[in-house]
């Protein structure tokens, strides 16, 4: 038999099944935390050494585009967050059905972009 | 009944377990805080650096950044595991996380007790 046949797939047809876009979104936001450390620890440095540290700092923060990069980090905590606690609840086996694991990543996504807006909100 | 031979040093096991233990405790520490958060409405300079100068707090503000660092070690390993093929290349962005996340132990130290 020919191994090598072509395949054809239909790739307009084909997509990311909803808990694997949690899933890949779960790894970015993860990176994404990772990569913004150096920047996270210098603002906790800043916001404890002194008074005069921390007042440069509320200014720094203040700054639209700053709240717009604190805001999609936020985002990413609040995913990663909410993903995580969807794998603890799976090694637990709380997930049993494809129903209740398409039911809970939604959950995921709505909640953390929920959280989001309701944080964003309150610190603007 | 499968009989598999289990060999090796099963450091993909304590992985998976360290990952999620330190999940844990960066878990209970953010709803901590967020609670903090939501029940002091007053938080400014004071308050902030009150919080962080008792022991117990500063201890656990320690573990959860170690375990944060030790999470993130396990999970970018994982992501360059995946992503980066060419063992040498691999070798060298796993040396550059391991050094830059000791680094930041030792920084957070630093942070902690300069209050």
């Amino acid at each position: 038999m020919n191994k090598r046949r072509p395949k054809h797939l239909a790739l307009h047809l084909i997509q990311l099944p909803l808990p694997g876009f949690v899933s890949i979104l779960h790894r970015v936001s993860g990176l994404a935390l990772f990569l913004a450390l150096p920047a996270l620890l210098l603002m906790l440095q800043y916001s404890l050494r002194s008074i005069s540290t921390y007042t440069v700092l509320m200014e720094v923060l203040s700054q639209p585009l700053v709240k717009l990069l604190l805001l999609g980090l936020l985002w990413a905590f609040l995913h990663h967050f909410c993903a995580g606690l969807r794998y603890l609840a799976i090694d637990l086996h709380y997930v049993h059905s494809l129903k209740q694991a398409r039911d809970s990543s939604k959950i995921v996504l709505l909640v953390s972009l929920l959280l989001t807006m309701l944080i964003g909100v309150k610190l603007w | 009944m499968v009989n598999r031979i289990v060999v090796g040093a099963h450091y993909g096991l304590s992985d998976w377990l360290i990952q999620r233990v330190t999940a844990v405790v960066m878990a209970v520490g953010s709803s901590a805080l967020a609670v903090y958060f939501l029940l002091h409405d007053d938080m400014g300079y004071d308050r902030w650096t009150a919080l962080f100068a008792s022991q117990p707090v500063r201890a656990f503000a320690l573990l959860f950044m170690l375990s944060l660092f030790y999470h993130a070690w396990v999970g970018v390993r994982d992501i360059v595991m995946d992503y980066v093929k060419p063992a040498g290349v691999r070798l060298v962005i796993h040396v550059l996380v391991v050094l830059a996340l000791l680094l930041y132990s030792i920084w957070s130290v630093q942070i902690l007790w300069a209050i």
